[in-house]
Parts: C-alpha cells; sequence; structure tokens
C-alpha cells in the first residue's frame, strides 16, 4: 500500500467562481481535503491598456490608467500624474499635493473597508460583511460630495487636482471620519476576539518575516509579516513629507495579523486626513502643464491600498507617451497564495486568496 | 411515468411560474473584464444601503441556478468564450443586464488589444444601465424596471425588453 502510488486530485477554482467578483484560475492539488499544490493562471481581464496609452495623448491617459482599477483609481491616476509631472519639470502647488494625499487616505479607507467585507464573506461571516459595507458607505458619501464620483473619482489633472476643501466640506468630512472611527474600533474588537472567526483566521496562511521577504511581499500582506515596507514612509511622496503616516507592523504572519494590520492603518488614516484638514496649504491647485513632455524616462511608486505600485514613463518628447510599464502590488502578493497553500485545508484557499486583496483588474490590465 | 395536463392547467401553471420568477429572480454576475468599478457598485446594491434583496434578487454563483446574467465590462479575448459559455449554461427563460458604459460600448477600454468587442456583441442583452459606474440606484432601477418588462408577453420580451437609458 505504501508504495502505491496515490492518484492526484485537481481542484479547479474560476474563472466564474462566486467567492471571486473577478475572473482568475486557480488550480489546487488535494489529497484528501489537504492541499499539495497550488497554480494560479491569470490574464482574463487583460485588456492591453499599456498598449493604449501610447495612441492616446498626455491628458487622455489619465482617464484610461484612473480605470485600470476601480478600487484604487486614485492611486492609479496618482502615480500617472506624479511621473509625467517630474517629466516636465513641473512643481505642484502644495496645497493640491495635499488634497491628493487626502484623497488616496480616503480611498485606502474605503478600499480596507471593502476587503474587509469581503474577507469576512469568505469566512462565512456575513454579519461583518454587511456591517463593515454599510459603514462604508459613510466614506462613499464623503468621496462622492467631495468628487462627484463614487468610484471613479477623477481628481488629478497633470499638474494639479480639480477638486477643493472648503471649510464646510472639512466639517462633514471629520464628522463622517468620527463615525467611522467608533465603528472601526469595534471591528478591530471582532476580528480579534470572536471565537469562530479566529478559529478561521489565527495561524492560517503563515509566512515569517524571511519568507515574506523572498517572496517579495508588498503593502499589508508584506506588513502582516513584520516587514517594514511602506513607500509613504520610506520615499514620501504628494504631502507625506509634511503630514507622514506611521507604519503599521505586525509580528503576527498569519491571516489575523493581516486583519490587525489592515484595520489599524484605518486609524492612521483617520488621524493623517484629519491632520491635513486642519493644516491646509493655501494656494493654487493647478499649475499650468505643457503640451508636450519632454523627452526622457522617469519612475514613479506609491502605496496604493494594496501595496507598492509602480509605473515607468517614456517619452519621446511628443503629445504621447512612447511607453508606460505598470506594475501592480497583486502580482507579487500572488506568490503567497502559491507559496503558503501546501499543507493547508482545501476549505481555507478562499481565506488565504482573500487574505492578500488579490485584485485581478489591476494586475491583468 | 408522465402527466399530462389539460390546457387550462398548463396555461395555469405558466403564470404561476412567472409570479416566482417575478418575485424571486436569481442573478448571476459574471465580470468580462471590467475595471472593477462597476462591481463593486453591484455588490454595493446587496448591501444595507441598497439592498436589493428586498426586490427578491438574490446574487448567486451557478449560472445554471441564474435568471438573470449581470455583465459588467467590456469582452476581453480572453472572457468572450467564457462568456458564452456562462449564458449557454443557464436555464430558458434568460436576461442580460449589461451594467457600465464598458459593458454598452466599450467604454474607455475602446481600441485595446485585448478588447474584442461589447457585451451585446456576443450575447443578447435585455437592459442597459450606462453610467462609469452606474450608481447603485441606477442598477436597482435596471433591474427593477426588467422584471417589469416580464410581466409582458414572451415575444416583446424578446425583441430587446424594455431599454433602461
Ligand atoms: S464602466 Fe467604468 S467603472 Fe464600469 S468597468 Fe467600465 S471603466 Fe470600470
Amino acid at each position: 500500500m505504501e508504495n502505491e502510488k496515490r492518484e492526484k486530485f485537481i481542484v479547479p477554482i474560476g474563472p466564474q467562481h462566486p467567492a471571486l467578483k473577478e475572473p482568475g484560475h486557480f488550480e489546487f492539488t488535494v489529497d484528501g481535503e489537504t492541499v499539495t499544490g497550488a497554480t494560479v493562471r491569470l490574464g482574463y481581464v487583460h485588456r492591453g491598456i499599456e498598449k493604449a496609452t501610447e495612441d492616446r495623448n498626455w491628458t487622455q491617459n489619465l482617464y484610461l490608467l484612473e480605470r485600470i482599477c476601480g478600487i484604487c483609481s486614485h492611486s492609479h491616476a496618482m502615480a500617472y500624474s506624479l511621473g509625467v509631472e517630474k517629466l516636465a519639470g513641473v512643481t505642484v502647488p502644495p496645497r493640491a499635493q495635499a488634497i491628493r494625499q487626502v484623497v488616496a487616505e480616503m480611498e485606502r479607507i474605503h478600499s480596507h473597508l471593502l476587503w474587509l467585507g469581503v474577507a469576512a464573506h469568505e469566512a462565512g461571516f456575513d454579519t461583518l460583511f454587511m456591517f463593515s459595507w454599510r459603514d462604508r458607505e459613510t466614506i462613499m458619501d464623503i468621496l462622492e460630495g467631495l468628487t462627484g464620483n463614487r468610484v471613479n473619482y477623477s481628481v488629478n489633472v497633470l499638474g494639479g487636482v480639480k477638486v477643493d476643501i472648503d471649510a464646510e466640506r472639512a466639517d462633514s468630512i471629520r464628522k463622517g471620519l468620527d463615525l467611522l472611527e467608533e465603528r472601526t474600533r469595534h471591528y478591530l474588537k471582532v476580528v480579534t476576539t470572536d471565537e469562530t472567526f479566529l478559529r478561521r483566521t489565527r495561524g492560517v496562511g503563515f509566512t515569517t518575516t524571511e519568507q515574506a521577504e523572498a517572496l517579495g511581499l508588498v503593502g499589508p500582506t508584506a506588513r502582516a509579516a513584520n516587514v517594514a515596507r511602506d513607500v509613504r514612509v520610506d520615499v514620501p511622496y504628494v504631502a507625506y513629507a509634511e503630514f507622514p503616516v506611521t507604519m503599521t507592523l505586525d509580528t503576527g504572519g498569519d491571516l489575523e495579523a493581516r486583519f490587525v494590520v489592515r484595520i489599524k492603518e484605518l486609524f492612521e488614516s483617520y488621524r493623517v486626513i484629519r491632520l491635513i484638514l486642519d493644516k491646509l496649504p493655501a494656494g493654487d491647485l493647478t499649475m499650468r502643464m505643457p503640451r508636450r513632455i519632454k523627452e526622457g524616462e522617469t519612475v514613479s511608486r506609491i502605496e496604493a491600498p494594496r501595496g507598492e505600485l509602480f509605473y515607468f514613463i517614456k517619452s519621446g518628447g511628443g503629445e504621447k507617451p512612447e511607453r508606460i510599464k505598470v506594475r501592480t502590488p497583486s502580482i507579487n502578493n500572488f506568490a503567497l497564495v502559491t507559496g503558503t497553500a501546501v499543507g493547508h485545508q482545501l476549505a481555507d484557499m478562499p481565506m488565504i486568496l482573500a487574505g492578500m486583496d488579490p485584485c485581478f483588474s489591476c494586475n491583468d490590465r | 411515468m408522465t402527466i399530462t395536463l389539460g390546457e387550462k392547467w398548463n396555461e395555469a401553471l405558466e403564470q404561476v411560474k412567472l409570479w416566482a420568477r417575478i418575485n424571486s429572480p436569481w442573478a448571476i454576475h459574471f465580470n468580462s473584464g471590467s475595471c472593477n468599478g462597476c462591481d463593486i457598485e453591484i455588490l454595493a446594491t446587496v448591501t444595507p444601503r441598497y439592498d436589493l434583496e428586498r426586490f427578491g434578487v438574490k446574487l448567486q454563483g451557478s449560472p445554471r441556478h441564474a435568471d438573470i446574467l449581470i455583465c459588467t465590462g467590456p469582452v476581453t479575448l480572453q472572457a468572450r468564450d467564457r462568456l458564452k459559455r456562462v449564458y449557454e449554461q443557464m436555464p430558458d427563460p434568460k436576461f442580460v443586464v449589461a451594467v457600465g458604459s464598458c459593458a454598452i460600448s466599450g467604454g474607455a477600454f475602446q481600441g485595446c488589444y485585448g478588447v474584442v468587442g461589447h457585451i451585446d456583441q456576443v450575447i443578447p442583452v435585455d437592459a442597459y444601465i450606462p453610467g462609469c459606474p452606474p450608481r447603485p440606484e441606477a442598477i436597482i432601477d435596471g433591474v427593477v424596471k426588467l422584471l417589469g418588462s416580464l410581466k409582458k408577453g414572451p415575444e416583446e420580451q424578446r425583441s430587446g425588453g424594455e431599454e433602461v437609458k
């Protein structure tokens, strides 16, 4: 019996799958209920956006790139604008930079709350899903009031921003944040004390700091394994130098730690938004941008809600870019799923996958 | 054993089916290349603020249980055949709702090499909900209008249903 070669049984998941809102395909080799291997196949939502940027002009690209991802749209637009502004040698007024940061942090809040709900749903904890999405509407209302749209906000223009925050708006934002802060405290309590929920998260999908570094994880997923990696702190962009955030780290390395890190980051976002609202620099919102961008190439890095977002932009001196390359956080983090799946129960797979907060649409472009 | 029903019975049965379908349609969501924006808004419609379930609409996973296919995004090369397959797996009668500018016309992604077109170039669409992304209210309105159109006869439904524009 010992020598008898067990047949491999493969469980395919996706591309159309109820647990994932986006198409991705996974194959888990299982022995009984235990996973012995995992592969991932991506690219179902590949549209070819990078290539398409080459026949649109600099301004049109802002709106196209924003639509790489509906969840972190502002991050994409901001990374692109920062890069193009660097190439053109334009300095953006401090007020615009601060507003960019405010919206970026709001986006983080909405993204993390969204993730909290989806991840809770994977664990079968639908009450938390409904609660966190109900509270997420608060930040959606703030974003809509500020920018006019719930999802693709188009706050950035090349050379600045197109929305302003006045005293009245600031007050309504503060009010919303107070409510959210109170709710977030409750969520932190839930994910760290709810016994049933902890059974699904504690010790699941564990990575050591060394493993996390070797896999090249980024964002909250890496910070949950105590890897100090946050672009906002390492190389501050927009107004992060004047309004710094502190990095949230956790030594846990498991799913619970990923919940805790993301929820703690929310508090950091609330704090820094309030700080900016109190000390919003005065001045213009936009600078004039040239139609043609000087020849040259540059990289721009920012911290999207899921981790480091990287843009490479090359200009040939014309009205259109010569090449734009985007590297999104999810591609790094997929290594976590394939790397830690082995040895877990099949039922844990959706949780491990949700724990890294995958974004297929960013990833495939 | 086969049961043969009289004319009247069949008619009554059809009415019951229609009543059930209108009061509790099950929907499946398929993303054929969208940017996520539309998808999160669809998800938002089932959460407490908007609560699509009060109309009896339930979002669930398998195409074989679904009456309504909610599509988002342009159709990518990779997703085209899968979209067709999901559509074919659904039992008749089936209805398709295209959510978002991309699903209607390709939107911002027109001309990308990975995009083969929009939803109604691949499968027939019954209702269109424009916006980038449409607000959850708009999505609910679209679905409810579609349900309203189900009350009409099957011939009228197939001729494109009621366009929600
Ligand atoms: S319509 Fe807009 S939000 Fe919806 S998938 Fe297309 S780009 Fe994204």
